[in-house]
């Protein structure tokens, strides 16, 4: 055994039967149908939102995102990610630990409350929280009596933010765990190693790649997130504002280079987030494979 | 380290994996806990191990009851099926993790780890691999690692779990020598589990060979082989052959035909079933004691011929073993009678 033989896990490509393959211009036409709609519905768009935003050059689009009320927007916005990616990557990691490694009463409708926010329209989650936190709500009383602003105010973006980003590391991680099985972390237990210690270095570096895909994910929508913090956030100005809700303010003040400025801003975040997915997808797409769906 | 499982019994879910189990392991010695898929041979070495915790029962390590300590606080070494390296560190990383996860004192210098991994790598010869990834190991090589791994801790009790089984079978035989090779320069308590029964013959000072989560048999290799204690060790260990019988005045009937043989002492007038191996017979040229058959199926198979044949009037079917050039099997009837047999009670 001196000269190892070496076996890489290449992914598994299928070829192309011939009896699979149709003719020539059905080709063409599935092919020139699939460019033609993302061309209408994606490309497009994108274009004139950077068209708009440098309609008026490139000094207008400057000034635009040096208004004091677009930098709050965006302060507030790193914010909110900043605060719930790390919760809901906690809350994801330990969540798929959970369902992956444990059998427990209660699993499967665990499972399914993940999915929730996927199912459940934003406004609605916007809104269970002001029947919570609200004045006339479950815990409006009790909150006012302690001085506790929730709704309309940070405290309440950050919330509905969480709400409804919680789902995409959690989602990305349980197949993924599922998959590895609990032989390396019985593997590390059996050589001495503590719960922690089997975790940071054993079950950790296993998942890594798919948790950055998830926190990517979780993060491009904490970001774009409008509708749920649309009904918290009350639309105050410099306030309570964050990018999205910002530019439908702008665009409906017909502050149209002021709103695609901001808007091409969130654009960007998403073109960013694609190129480092596609980026993840290809070198470690062995890795995330099992984790499709949304 | 002498270890001694006492009367364990394991449930999964209240379905009874194991049932009543008692062994005495010896120190040093090479064990094989043998048996089909589903004879509880794994459960068995995983609550040696500690992965599984008993239901009743108690497992001693020497003279201390392990069954109440952790698997960390064991110390055994576990070879995985699959190996279950850590892929994502480099063989000496995987091989060194037992020692970097200790605690204060008790932690070898990163140095000392790194001296003990390549040592280790000299003992199951793959010296130079120390930067490679599991990925980037063949098979044989990852079993190794893992092997290993497992011993760098110096644990008290080896545990190997089906260790050659995704192996192909040339590697496999290659990797059996130089496990027992390994056994016997360290001398480490070694148990391990296989389905294979030639792995477990060549390679295991005693086997266990067990069967829905019962322990049939215990013994040394010839031991298992030769005098087999029940119809399952007979039919999972080598080939064997059966044929009911008839126990009366002391002698072995077939059909109202003696056979030549006489019963054991104690053995109860009636229906039996008689064992024996198709290879150990003798053969006969006509006979008033012997069993003889009509030849119904005659296959040529490596170095012998394998003869079916049609007994009494039930035409009950029985293979034996025949040397390819021996004249009978050129006939249409043949006689014979087993040499080493066993009488089981008709189930």
């Amino acid at each position: 055994m001196a000269d190892p033989e070496i076996k890489s896990y290449e992914p598994y490509h299928e070829s192309q039967s011939a009896a699979v393959t149709e003719s020539r211009p059905v080709r063409i036409v599935a092919m020139a149908v699939a460019f033609a709609f993302l061309a209408i519905f994606l490309l497009l768009p994108l274009i004139v939102v950077f068209n708009e935003a440098f309609a008026k050059g490139a000094s207008a689009y400057s000034e635009a995102l040096a208004n004091p009320d677009t930098r709050s927007a965006i302060r507030l916005t790193l914010l909110v990610a900043a605060i719930s990616v790390p919760l809901n990557a906690v809350f994801g990691i330990s969540a798929a630990w959970a369902i992956a490694k444990f059998e427990f009463r209660g699993k499967a409708f665990l499972t399914t409350l993940i999915d929730l926010p996927f199912s459940v329209s934003p406004v609605i989650s916007g809104l269970v929280y002001v029947l919570l936190f609200g004045a006339q709500g479950l815990l409006g009383e009790w909150l006012k009596a302690h001085g506790i602003q929730i709704l309309f105010a940070v405290p309440g973006i950050v919330l509905a933010t969480v709400f409804v980003t919680f789902p995409f590391v959690a989602r990305e991680l349980i197949p993924l765990m599922q998959e590895q099985g609990n032989g390396d972390e019985e593997a590390a237990l059996s050589l001495g190693a503590s719960g922690w210690q089997t975790f940071r270095y054993v079950t950790l570096p296993n998942v890594k790649w798919g948790l950055l895909y998830g926190v990517l994910l979780c993060n491009a929508r904490a970001m774009g997130e409008f509708g749920a913090v649309s009904v918290v956030s009350g639309h105050i100005r410099g306030l309570t504002n964050t990018m999205p809700l910002h530019v439908e303010i702008l665009y409906n003040e017909y502050n149209a280079v002021g709103a695609f400025a901001v808007a091409s801003l969130l654009a960007g975040l998403a073109l960013v987030t694609l190129v480092l997915k596609t980026l993840l997808e290809m070198r470690y797409g062995a890795e995330i494979a099992a984790t499709r769906g949304h | 380290m002498e270890v001694r499982v006492v009367n364990v019994r394991k449930e999964f879910e209240r379905f009874p994996a194991l049932h009543d189990v008692s062994l005495d392991i010896r120190s040093g010695e090479l064990i094989a806990l043998l048996g089909p898929s589903g004879s509880g041979k794994t459960t068995l070495l995983r609550l040696i191990a500690g992965l599984e915790r008993p239901t009743k029962g108690a497992i001693f390590f020497g003279e201390e009851d392990a069954s109440q300590k952790s698997i960390q606080e064991r110390n055994v070494g576990f070879v995985f099926q699959h190996y279950a390296l850590f892929r994502h560190m480099t063989v000496a990383d995987n091989i060194g993790f037992g020692l970097k996860v200790r605690h204060g004192a008790a932690r070898p210098s990163a140095q000392e780890i790194r001296r003990r991994a390549s040592e280790l790598l000299d003992l199951v010869q793959l010296s130079g691999l120390e930067k490679r990834y599991p990925a980037q190991l063949s098979g044989g090589q990852r079993q190794r690692v893992a092997l290993a791994r497992a011993m760098a801790i110096e644990p008290k009790v080896l545990l190997l779990d089906e260790p050659f089984g995704a192996l192909d079978a040339q590697v496999r035989r290659e990797l059996r020598r130089w496990l027992r090779e390994i056994h016997d320069a360290t001398g480490h308590t070694t148990v391990f589990v296989t389905h294979d029964q030639e792995e477990a013959l060549e390679l295991a000072d005693r086997v266990v060979v067990m069967s829905q989560g019962r322990i049939e048999q215990v013994g040394s290799a010839d031991e298992i082989y030769d005098i087999p204690n029940s119809p399952f060790v007979y039919n999972f260990v080598g080939e064997s052959s059966s044929l009911p019988v008839k126990v009366e005045d002391g002698q072995l009937w077939i059909a109202d035909r003696p056979i030549g043989l006489s019963a054991p002492q104690g053995a109860p007038s009636g229906q039996a079933l008689l064992y024996f191996r198709p290879h150990d017979v003798e053969l006969l040229d006509g006979c008033s004691g012997c069993i003889a058959g009509t030849v119904a199926a005659s296959r040529r198979v490596a170095g012998t011929r394998r003869v079916e044949l049609e007994v009494g009037g039930e035409r009950q079917r029985v293979e034996i073993e025949l040397p390819v050039d021996h004249p009978a099997a050129q006939k249409s009837r043949v006689a014979f009678r087993p040499r080493r047999w066993k009488l089981f009670p008709a189930s």
